[in-house]
């Protein structure tokens, strides 16, 4: 992304087009300050990375981001509304929907059932809708969309079988298309190579941007730097729960700050 | 020994409103448990609201159809007052609560304090005349086929029953093939990954208990009015656990196994009972060894072999395919 070469890449730097905004999001768990972000955007329609050494707060800061866990301080908004004490759900139906670092697929549902659950709208999907009928015309609508994005994500031919069969690079897929289903504006992918045949991921990479192409906002969490490399405009960096850099991929791989993080302080600056 | 007699009792309580009963208790746990997948260990407890309820409201001068909706509601309300507030914790959570609640409400009715209303220890008999009024057979006459015989009072219990539990079949079968059933079925297999494709997985789980409460809640009116009398000693925790082996020996989640489940569990039982009752009174050596009341305990050991071999030989159930059995968790 060229327009983001102009922004500079320091913490906390306001972006031209914030789809995601977070300030003072602080979580705790007991004396362990796990997330302390005292500000962040994320700018709309680009792949942004969120890395960092393990335990430096990234799957914590994706449940709050996501309703999954709530922060003890803080706010962050979404398309500028505030998402304080919105549960889950409501966050995926305002359009910000997550997956999961050990995938989550419905093993003994179909792999179009699943598909067909994610779907937004859907009358029948209410207990008195369900009772008075007449979804079917949805359904047969959603069907058409869930069987489109399967043959996109080449898994068109495993329709119909339970999802449990899947492979786990399939389930990763399976759990990107899923996604597509609720029509997000913003995507959230925990670590959606973990676990994925190296063969695949290049596929799964190419997918990754299909959603950026397609004008989606993809924030995700990843450990492979050549995976960040090759995929992210934007890049994240996390350690002890605060954001210590962000910038853009080549520019990331230098900054001091990250090395150190990942690599450990030099010995006279140990103690803290 | 005669064989005739001993199949011809398992099918007389196959058919009879026994059976009926436990189907309707088995589509309701089967909603909760098989669809929705809530441990729901004090299932019982729907059963004795449903039963007390439709004795109570006539003990008191109701009418009959009235007792019936107030026990059908009290399943209702019992569901959301047990899943308000134990829903959003943990699966083990919620099953720990709802066995303790069961047993509680249990010891409430059965208390001498609740006396006055409920009739402690010894119930309330006889609130059920209007059904039995309604009767359109010869309450004395015997119907049959051959040696499986029943009253005229019996078969009006059994054709009342068991088009409750095509009714409540067919309900549950709609549901479930509606996107709504499909959400619950999601969250049967992951809580969090339905969550968050955008659907309330709280307001589901309540939907499910409530609505399983309601038929369950059947259950036990069957029993009370075909029984004209209802006790607390009749909703011991053996009860549910007797309904979840059932729901499991058809096929938790399919739509017919709840139904099979009750049928098969009852067929086995009751000729087995017959079996070693004429064992006991028949050869000696047995009788010997064994008193009648013991010879009638011997019936649970034999459900639970014939239950091990199930779980080792068809754990999905007899009428769930393989394939969807295994559907390993990842």
């Amino acid at each position: 992304m060229q327009a983001e070469l102009a922004i500079a890449p320091e913490p906390g730097v306001a972006k031209p087009d914030p789809v995601l905004t977070v300030s003072g999001m602080r979580r705790s768990f007991g004396g362990l300050r796990a997330v302390d972000v005292d500000r962040l955007e994320i700018q709309r329609g680009t792949i942004t990375a969120l890395i960092g050494p393990n335990g430096a707060g990234k799957t914590t800061f994706f449940n709050l981001l996501t309703g999954f866990d709530a922060p003890d301080q803080g706010h962050h908004a979404l398309n500028g509304d505030l998402l304080v004490g919105i549960p889950a759900h409501r966050v995926a139906q305002r359009g910000m929907v997550r997956t999961f670092q050990l995938t989550k697929v419905l093993p003994r549902l179909t792999v179009l059932d699943n598909m067909l659950v994610a779907a937004k709208h859907q009358p029948g999907a209410s207990f008195r809708g369900a009772l008075r009928g007449g979804w079917r015309q949805v359904e047969r609508q959603n069907e058409e969309t869930a069987r489109e994005i399967l043959d996109r994500f080449g898994l068109s031919s495993m329709a119909d079988e339970y999802a449990g069969r899947l492979s786990g690079g399939q389930r990763k897929l399976l759990e990107m298309a899923r996604v597509l289903m609720v029509r997000p504006t913003v995507i959230m992918l925990d670590e959606p190579t973990a676990g994925v045949n190296p063969v695949l991921i290049q596929s799964l990479l190419e997918h990754v941007k299909g959603l950026r192409d397609a004008g989606m906002t993809v924030l995700l969490v990843e450990h492979d730097m050549d995976v960040v490399q090759s995929v992210a405009d934007w890049v994240v960096v996390m350690a002890e729960g605060h954001v210590i850099a962000e910038g853009a991929p080549r520019v990331i791989a230098r900054n001091p700050a990250v090395i150190e993080a990942y690599l450990g302080k030099h010995r006279g600056d140990e103690v803290e | 020994m005669d064989w005739t007699q001993i199949l011809a009792a398992g099918v007389l309580a196959t058919i009879g409103p026994i059976t009926a009963g436990y189907a309707l208790s088995a589509i309701g746990l089967n909603l909760q448990f098989g669809y929705a997948g809530l441990l729901n260990f004090g299932h019982v407890a729907f059963m004795l609201v449903g039963g007390y309820g439709v004795a109570m409201t006539v003990d008191f001068g109701g009418p009959l159809w009235l007792g019936v909706l107030v026990g059908i509601a009290a399943g209702v309300l019992l569901g959301l007052l047990l899943g308000i507030p134990t829903l959003r914790l943990r699966a083990d959570y919620f099953a720990i609560t709802s066995i303790a609640a069961a047993e509680v409400l249990r010891l409430i009715v059965r208390s001498s304090w609740a006396q006055p209303l409920t009739g402690g220890v010894f119930g309330i008999q006889g609130f059920a005349d209007d059904f039995h009024g309604l009767n359109p057979f010869p309450v004395r006459e015997l119907f049959g086929i051959g040696p499986v015989v029943v009253t005229g009072r019996s078969l009006w219990v059994i054709v009342v029953g068991w088009v409750l539990v095509l009714i409540a079949t067919l309900f549950v079968a709609r549901l479930m093939r509606s996107p709504w059933g499909r959400v619950l079925k999601a969250i049967r297999e992951d809580e969090d990954a339905t969550r968050s494709l955008g659907k309330n997985v709280f307001a589901y789980k309540l939907q499910a208990l409530m609505i399983g409460g309601g038929i369950a809640s059947l259950a036990g009116i069957l029993f009370a009015v075909d029984q004209q009398s209802i006790y607390p000693a009749g909703f011991e925790p053996r009860i549910t656990f007797i309904v979840f082996v059932m729901v499991i020996l058809g096929g938790a989640g399919t739509i017919w196994g709840a139904v099979l489940g009750a049928a098969v569990f009852n067929f086995l039982f009751f000729a087995i009972d017959d079996l070693t009752a004429r064992l006991q009174a028949n050869v000696d050596v047995i009788g010997a060894i064994l008193s009648p009341a013991e010879a009638a305990l011997i019936k649970y050991v034999f459900v639970g072999i014939a239950l091990i071999l199930l779980i080792v030989f068809r754990p999905q159930g007899l009428l769930r395919s393989r394939d969807e059995g295994r559907g390993d968790a990842s």
